[in-house]
């Protein structure tokens, strides 16, 4: 390459010389770098100086991602935790309206069935008098209606 | 590649037999940027390697590069080569880099910069003797302590001249200077060179 470009000195073959040693210099360290970029313990240093800005991109973000569903799980924690509490309080409330209500209704219920228990009873054991044993029965009753009447 | 041929092959693709749908174009799209990042990777990273003298910085700036031009893509028009493009793109990156970050950066890239020895062992053998690789690896040493005294503009052209020896209408469309002030600045540098040389000799 005509590299003179009518430049003064540029002709002076010991000028020429050192600037061409110096082109072969930067390329030999330039082709020199490019081969051990290449090989793969340079790539691990390249990686390597490449990797810190990487990591704390990776770093930043895996940070703000762990902010996030942290926040994320409190909030859905604090909820549930009031629903939780709500229903153990109307749990509760209903368990004493319904305390409340219990023993009005089980006197109710209990003299119901008392009577219907002498009913079926009564029902159970009566038995239709014979006509043959009618004047005795009569008699009976009339005796229990004496007894009662001097008692 | 240039964008005018792609959308070229891309239209064609789409007359064929149906209509281009927006998908296949899109892929059509990503196939180009890919050639693109693959025939002009090793320019981008050796242009950022010379002028940071920073390997992993250099890396990943050429990655930003990148992925800026990918964002770009579509709008692309090709009225420059996609190198030229390419370039403008990693030379706004540096400049923005050194003037974002002066302080932080300056210190950084001190601690992480290859020293001018060092960046001046780099020198293949060939068939020279030991003596011609000694005096070749001191011009080298002498020309990186120049470009360590250039002004940044004056680098970067220095650097796209005679590392990656683009021509002055391409330097000067990367660089948005005029191809006067172009040839200006890489006479200064030249001279620089040329100065130093003597000066050790």
């Amino acid at each position: 390459m005509n590299w003179n470009d009518g430049l003064a000195g540029a002709d002076n073959p010991e000028v020429k010389g050192a600037l061409r040693n110096f082109k072969a210099s930067v390329d030999a360290w330039s082709e020199s770098a490019e081969a051990a970029r290449s090989r793969p313990a340079a790539t691990a240093k390249v990686g390597a100086e490449i990797a810190p800005r990487g990591w704390r991109l990776a770093a930043a973000w895996a940070l703000g991602c762990a902010v996030a569903a942290a926040s994320l799980a409190g909030a859905v924690y604090e909820r549930q935790h009031r629903h939780e509490l709500a229903r153990i309080a109307a749990a509760q409330a209903a368990a004493q309206r319904a305390a409340q209500q219990r023993p009005a209704a089980g006197q109710l219920s209990a003299s119901e069935t008392d009577q219907d228990l002498l009913a079926a009873v009564d029902n159970d054991i009566s038995r239709a008098v014979p006509a043959a044993m009618e004047p005795l029965a009569q008699m009976m009753d009339s005796g229990q209606a004496d007894d009662n009447g001097t008692k | 590649m240039r964008r005018d041929e792609a959308s070229t092959k891309t239209m064609a693709a789409g007359t064929a037999t149906q209509p281009l749908t927006a998908g296949a174009a899109e892929e059509i799209a990503a196939e180009d940027f890919s050639r693109v990042v693959e025939s002009h990777r090793p320019q981008i990273f050796r242009f950022l390697l010379a002028s940071l003298r920073d390997v992993d910085l250099a890396e990943t700036l050429t990655q930003e590069c990148f992925l800026k031009a990918h964002r770009n893509w579509s709008r692309f028009r090709g009225d420059s080569s996609a190198m030229t493009w390419l370039m403008r793109i990693a030379i706004n990156l540096q400049k923005d880099h050194w003037r974002n970050r002066r302080l932080q950066f300056w210190r950084n890239t001190r601690a992480n910069a290859v020293d001018l020895d060092e960046a001046s062992e780099w020198l293949p053998s060939g068939e020279r003797t030991a003596e011609q690789q000694m005096l070749a690896q001191e011009q080298v040493a002498q020309v990186w302590k120049v470009v360590g005294r250039m002004s940044e503009r004056q680098r970067t052209v220095f650097l796209l001249r005679y590392v990656d020896e683009q021509e002055l209408s391409e330097i000067a469309r990367a660089t948005g200077l005029n191809e006067g002030t172009v040839k200006a600045h890489l006479s200064r540098a030249v001279g620089k060179v040329r100065a130093e040389l003597r000066g050790k000799r």
